[in-house]
């Protein structure tokens, strides 16, 4: 094998997982706290990504720009959404929450069909070709912004969480809901707080995106299911396992491809996600139980 | 007394005036009375816009139809839409075609993806109704021995042929500047059977397969398979691929500079007016064999002006279930009913020239029309072009294609 082009599969390997992570730190952080599994993730982004795509298209914003918009409006929706709809029929039973997330996924995602249409919608903006020669290869711009964003992203979430009001309530209420309450922390708006956050980095995740990729009412799917796989090999509630699940799915994905053909290549994503939960199913950096 | 009115020659006149006056109605209802069309698409589902574009078209045929005076021979009798919709699952595209059937539908006219076609037209031959195929490539929708579909457009193993006449035309006239290929295709039933056939037939035109690439749908990044194609270092490179996955190779190819003779595709899922509005650098001089209208017919340009300015987009599955609608219309004109047989017949027999496609009059053995070809089309940064065949041709095929460095 050509030395530059496994060191070009390195990189690309690298930048996929920077986007695996943006996708996956605001999962990670759901779960963390509500100790449910967030069925509605895929679609929540398919919508930012819409937001992305009608704002440029309708109003010219560029995508980047988009994210002082799209992430206070997706922490809103959240907020809301969880307060007035979620939190409201869970009962506060877990098992709710999972089916209700379901729902509305499957809900979220009828009514794009309808508002949308069935097709896919790609943008184009000045820098979405721009290359950058790294090493043997030549690389997106936008596919490394992402990649460090979503760095700065994990790094900015975790420090929030350990030096923060809200952030320690957040951590007090994943680990010991009752105490918690018992502490004065008003749990219901913690629980509130950390879905509309999980839902704001989707915001930007789609801003980031939408340079690189595409968007359609099923686009959640394409993510969703790598996006578990991060979580679940990082850690659940993890955000440096985020990141560095990211980058391991992305260089297996990246890897896979070049030894295996691109048919192939993602049985190395299952194949992670099931030796994971065979020896380690806390994750690289999740809490033991 | 007497108080009876003797019968006078203007009493009777009067009364039988006022007797043919009431009875009309009935007699002009009976005359009159519409012909179910059932327009059968996935207008919700994966295929959803494709399916909601078919449906445009046919509507814009039937309103048509019905404002120019609906079938003449028939009295005027006008065309019904019953609207159907298969959500992209073949078993609701057969239950559809049941309800249709209780709705007293008279043909229908579907079903734009093949696996919604081939259990959808078996349902219908059970009541003997025709089905008329706007878009559907596969070849064993018309080879099962079904007496009532009939499909205007060429079959994948057509549009295959026509391929690889226009791709050797092309080469030739610039000199065979490509002599090598890669195939980079989907690995489900479409694109696999497709890169089987071309990998097949390409050496018989003096093409050699470099490499076949198979890629799973959907997969979210193609740079690595770029990069061995640019190590490859094919003259062009054949897609045989859906949209999404489409689109993204072509623009990685384009990022990663790979300099090519010219880039093809055969059916191409993301070949479309869309691809070239929103990315028109990466969509220019890409060519796609595909079902396409006769750009020098007027009634082609018309109706694309008509379709844009309603907003939409003028794509294949406009046109293909637009001029469907219009074959049934000329073959209830023949047959001067609705009758069910009666229209095979005339289908059957069917000579119709009045449509825009690159045909000719319609000929159908077995169902599939001898004249459907599909044509090479290359986009340019604002349109489309039809490149070959030469006779239809709007503008000459930039081949090779420029390179970046």
């Amino acid at each position: 094998m050509d030395p530059t082009i496994l060191a070009a599969a390195t990189i690309n390997g690298v930048l996929l997982g920077g986007m695996y992570t943006l996708v996956a730190c605001g999962l990670t952080l759901i779960y963390g706290v509500l100790h449910i599994i967030n069925f509605a993730h895929g679609s929540m982004l398919m919508l930012a990504m819409f937001g992305v795509y009608y704002l440029l298209t309708k109003l010219g914003i560029d995508p980047y720009v988009s994210i002082v918009v799209m992430v206070p409006a997706m922490y809103l929706f959240g907020y809301v959404l969880y307060k007035g709809l979620i939190g409201r029929l869970a009962h506060g039973r877990d098992e709710n929450i999972l089916l209700i997330t379901l729902g509305l996924s499957i809900l979220i995602e009828n009514l794009a069909l309808l508002f949308f249409k069935g097709d896919s919608r790609t943008i184009s903006v000045s820098y979405s070709d721009r290359m950058i020669e790294i090493g043997p290869t030549l690389v997106a711009l936008p596919k490394l912004i992402s990649f460090v964003v979503a760095i700065v992203l994990c790094i900015a979430l975790g420090l929030f969480i350990q030096h923060t009001d809200t952030g320690r309530s957040i951590r007090a209420v994943a680990k010991e809901r009752v105490g918690a309450r018992l502490m004065g922390i008003d749990v219901d708006r913690i629980f509130a707080i950390s879905y509309g956050i999980g839902l704001a980095t989707l915001g930007a995740a789609a801003c980031l995106l939408m340079p690189i990729f595409y968007v359609s009412p099923s686009i959640g799917h394409v993510f969703v299911l790598v996006s578990f796989t991060v979580v679940v090999l990082g850690g659940m509630g993890s955000f440096t396992g985020a990141a560095v699940g990211g980058l391991i799915v992305g260089l297996t994905e990246s890897f896979g491809g070049l030894f295996l053909g691109e048919s192939l290549g993602q049985i190395g994503i299952s194949l992670i996600f099931i030796l994971i939960l065979l020896f380690r199913p806390s994750g690289l950096f999740g809490a033991k139980s | 007394m007497n108080t009876s009115t003797p019968l006078s020659r203007r009493l009777i006149l009067q009364a039988g005036a006022a007797t043919a006056a009431l009875g009309a109605p009935g007699l002009l209802l009976a005359q009159t009375r519409p012909v179910k069309v059932g327009l059968l698409h996935p207008v919700s589902g994966a295929l959803a816009y494709s399916g909601g574009q078919s449906r445009l078209g046919g509507q814009m045929a039937i309103d048509e139809i019905n404002a120019a005076g609906g079938i003449k021979s028939m009295g005027g009798a006008r065309l019904e839409a019953l609207l159907g919709d298969s959500q992209s699952r073949p078993e609701i595209g057969v239950s559809e075609v049941e309800r249709m059937q209780q709705d007293g539908v008279a043909a229908y006219v579907g079903c734009f993806a093949s696996g919604i076609a081939l259990p959808a037209t078996q349902a219908a031959a059970k009541y003997n109704t025709p089905f008329l195929i706007d878009v559907g490539v596969s070849d064993a929708i018309v080879s099962r021995g079904l007496k009532n579909v009939f499909r205007l457009a060429p079959g994948n193993g057509k549009c295959v042929e026509d391929a690889f006449a226009g791709l050797s035309e092309v080469n030739k006239a610039a000199g065979s500047p490509a002599k090598t290929a890669v195939i980079v295709h989907e690995d489900s039933e479409f694109g696999t059977s497709t890169s089987k056939l071309l990998t097949a037939k390409l050496s018989s035109i003096g093409l050699e397969v470099k490499e076949v690439l198979p890629h799973a749908s959907p997969t979210r990044d193609f740079t690595n398979l770029v990069l061995r194609i640019k190590a490859i270092k094919p003259d062009i490179v054949i897609m045989s691929n859906y949209q999404n996955e489409y689109v993204l190779i072509a623009r990685t190819i384009f990022q990663q500079k790979v300099d090519l003779v010219g880039m093809f595709s055969v059916l191409g899922g993301g070949f479309n007016y869309k691809f070239i509005k929103e990315q028109p650098d990466v969509a220019q001089h890409m060519m796609d064999f595909n079902h396409w209208y006769s750009p020098r017919n007027p009634k082609a340009i018309e109706m694309r002006k008509k379709v844009e300015a309603s907003n939409n987009l003028f794509t294949f599955e406009v046109y293909c279930t637009y001029n469907a609608v219009k074959l049934y219309a000329s073959a209830l004109e023949t047959a001067r009913s609705a009758d069910k047989a009666s229209v095979i017949s005339a289908l059957e027999a069917s000579t119709w020239s009045d449509h825009f496609m690159p045909y000719g009059p319609t000929k159908f053995v077995n169902g599939q029309n001898q004249g459907g070809r599909a044509a090479l089309l290359q986009a340019s940064k604002t349109d489309i072009d039809v490149v070959w065949p030469n006779e239809f041709a709007g503008a000459k095929p930039v081949f090779p294609r420029p390179k970046f460095s």
